[in-house]
């Protein structure tokens, strides 16, 4: 109990006096005291990667220790442990949750090398000047924050960065052509009773209650005003829908880490199922055709970035600036995007990609030849094109952002109704 | 010097335990019970008393198929574990004449508790798969055209990893009850005219119960406590109470994971009451 003894008040109050012992000016940094320095990283799965680690150790000096928890631990210790970490990397929609305990610590983007160079979705929120604002968490509605000690989001562009972006993906749904053999367009596919006892959804409240209302808002059987903050009556439709697809036998089971739904796809328990990226490539390696379809209504998106402790000062807090500033620089983004993610800053990881591998990846050209990961498994033949295309088309076409509702305590209980249903 | 008096003496001589019990049994289970009267926001609790944890508990038809479901659960493993077990206990204990081939065969037995028991669960997900080995096997065999659907992600897949998992702890108290049945009392059920069956049913039966009820008392508590079993053989189709309280700890709402642990806690204490009443375990040991 002891862990979540803090009240709103008292983290304000400590915030504060963090931010402005951090204010004064930083001592140099000697290269033999940067060698004792260790930054504590935690984070879900997909970028807390040991070459990561390594990498920093050869380039920066300093140690990066690292710890990788699921979606739902990483919420609880952000909110509940601020000492326990120095760097956050989180979701945008973990963002949401936990900036207002005043763990964290807003950024200035002047020391942020590369700040102009970061794509607009986590600036403006649009990809081109043109594009709409997709429903949802979008990164930018939590990205900033009036200044520093502010517990509560600026509606625009201010100098001050909640999480500095890292790395981001639009989310589909994963189907088996081999065994589907025909084609799969719309998010309604999933409720098809075509494939009843095949089909499979994610059971993380957050992200799953999204793929549920793109398949009801696709099924034509519910219209949302947003799906990343609905009403209370839309959560009750659409895990009525739901319950009564799960009691009709639709689903084969419900997973909840990346491993289970790699298993439920390769063994053929399931044809069609909500996946992640890295899944389909874990698939696929293993010599089994696996898509992950680009649906007419759209992708689910989502994004992370790293976030800095409150409690993070003098020159740990300069050697954590100095980390961001080579997280954007273009070794960590071309690594992320030879694995099928985005980096935030495109510009720098091209350098760090071949010709080949970014017309590939990001460009949404033919492989010319073999596209191996950095692991050097390969995932592409020459002539293959990537699934949706290139990064305009594929981040262009997001219908929404991973959220948290402000009726998520009702919806969490909804779904583990639904679960339990 | 007066020496202490006996009740001192006592006292003393319990208290490590007491102490032990207190900080680590006692304690921990009236600070869940007080804070299953607090509320939570989504990233911290609050210390109120409240009843909304348990208005919301029993207010919806939720918790009741789910406490129904982990009854369910636990009647049936019970069952099938008790035949099971006291079928090999039996053998071991009866039929297998000498000492070292007894304990040879009871090591045999407890062979697979070596590995994790998640271990031993995840290995029946590719056996019994739509694509796997019993599929397979039941249809190059003929018995069936289509693959069984039900082997997996069902109550079958459920029961039959708690079985697996949990049989020896019903092996091992009955096994351990009928080693000590004084041999000289069958022979003489069996002089004075008793059939096996009158001999399994009059004699080894009544004198067996402590260890039934030992072995009860272990499967029907693990049962009603576990989560991942439920959570990975249904696929995450079904949930007992366990899922419940896990879900929402995941989702920090610890609250409401606490006032159904109390729930769950009073209706075990209650099971294994009515269980006790039915044999004095202290009187039969």
């Amino acid at each position: 109990m002891s862990k979540m003894r803090y009240s709103r008040r008292s983290l304000l109050k400590t915030g504060g006096a963090a931010l402005a012992a951090t204010a004064l000016p930083a001592p140099m940094i000697w290269a033999q005291e940067i060698k004792d320095i260790t930054l504590r990283q935690f984070g879900t799965g997909v970028s807390n990667l040991n070459e990561v680690g390594q990498k920093v150790k050869e380039d920066l000096g300093f140690t990066l220790e690292m710890t990788a928890l699921d979606s739902d631990a990483v919420t609880q210790r952000a909110a509940t442990q601020p000492d326990s970490f120095d760097i956050a990397d989180i979701e945008y929609w973990i963002c949401k949750k936990v900036w207002p305990t005043g763990n964290l610590q807003a950024m200035d983007v002047s020391k942020i090398k590369n700040y102009d160079e970061i794509v607009g979705i986590f600036k403006s929120g649009k990809l081109t000047p043109d594009s709409t604002i997709a429903q949802g968490t979008a990164p930018h509605t939590v990205g900033f924050v009036e200044g520093p000690g502010s517990t509560s989001f600026a509606s625009e562009e201010t100098g001050f960065m909640t999480l500095i972006p890292t790395i981001y993906n639009a989310d589909t749904l994963g189907i088996r052509p081999d065994l589907i053999g025909r084609p799969i367009d719309s998010w309604a596919e999933l409720l098809n009773p075509e494939f009843k006892g095949k089909a499979s959804l994610l059971d993380i409240s957050s992200i799953g209650i999204m793929d549920a209302a793109m398949v009801c808002e696709a099924m034509g059987e519910i219209t949302y005003g947003d799906k990343g903050n609905m009403t209370r009556e839309e959560i009750d439709k659409t895990m009525a829908i739901m319950t009564d697809a799960k009691r009709a036998g639709q689903f084969r089971a419900f997973w909840k880490t990346f491993d289970e739904s790699v298993n439920l796809m390769a063994s053929g328990e399931v044809v069609i199922q909500s996946m992640w990226s890295p899944a389909i490539t874990a698939v696929k390696t293993r010599g089994i055709d696996c898509v992950y379809q680009p649906l007419k209504e759209g992708y689910r998106s989502w994004g992370g970035g790293l976030g800095l402790s409150k409690s993070l000062s003098g020159m740990e807090l300069d050697a954590a600036y100095d980390y961001i500033n080579w997280y954007l620089s273009g070794w960590v983004g071309g690594f992320l995007m030879r694995q099928g993610y985005y980096s935030a800053v495109p510009s720098t990881s091209k350098e760090f990609m071949s010709a080949d591998e970014w017309g590939y990846w990001f460009e949404g050209k033919a492989a010319a030849g073999d596209i191996t990961n950095p692991y050097g498994d390969v995932l592409a033949k020459a002539g293959d094109v990537r699934d949706g295309g290139s990064f305009t088309d594929r981040m262009g076409a997001v219908a929404c952002w991973n959220s948290v509702m402000d009726e998520n305590q009702y919806m969490v209980r909804k779904w583990n109704e639904f679960i339990a249903a | 010097m007066k020496a202490m008096s006996d009740t001192t003496k006592g006292w003393l001589l319990a208290s490590p335990l007491t102490l032990i019990l207190v900080v680590f049994l006692i304690a921990p289970i009236v600070m869940i019970a007080v804070v299953s009267f607090w509320t939570a926001t989504e990233w911290s609790i609050v210390p109120a008393f409240s009843l909304e944890n348990y208005q919301f508990l029993f207010g919806s038809d939720v918790t009741y198929r789910v406490f129904f479901n982990t009854f369910k659960y636990a009647a049936i493993t019970w069952a099938i574990t008790l035949v099971i077990g006291f079928t090999v206990a039996w053998y071991l204990a009866f039929h297998i004449r000498s000492l070292p081939v007894q304990i040879a065969l009871f090591l045999l037995c407890t062979i697979p508790f070596w590995t994790s028991n998640i271990i031993r669960m995840i290995s029946w997900i590719p056996f019994l798969g739509r694509n796997g080995l019993a599929n397979n096997m039941l249809i190059s065999m003929g018995v069936v055209d289509e693959p069984v659907e039900w082997l997996l992600y069902s109550d079958f897949s459920v029961i039959l990893a708690f079985v697996h998992l949990y049989t020896l702890f019903m092996v091992v108290p009955i096994f351990n009850t009928m080693m000590r049945i004084d041999r000289s009392l069958l022979e003489a059920a069996r002089d004075a005219g008793a059939s096996g069956f009158q001999i399994l049913t009059n004699v080894v039966l009544p004198l067996t119960k402590p260890g039934i009820m030992i072995g009860s008392i272990f499967v029907i508590t693990l049962v009603m406590g576990d989560f991942i079993t439920v959570r990975f053989m249904s696929g995450s189709q079904s949930a007992n109470v366990g899922r419940l309280i896990s879900n929402d700890i995941a989702l920090l709402q610890y609250p409401s994971a606490a006032a159904t642990a109390v729930v769950l806690l009073v209706t075990v204490l209650i099971t294994i009451g009515i269980l006790l009443r039915l044999v004095d375990i202290r009187k039969e040991l």
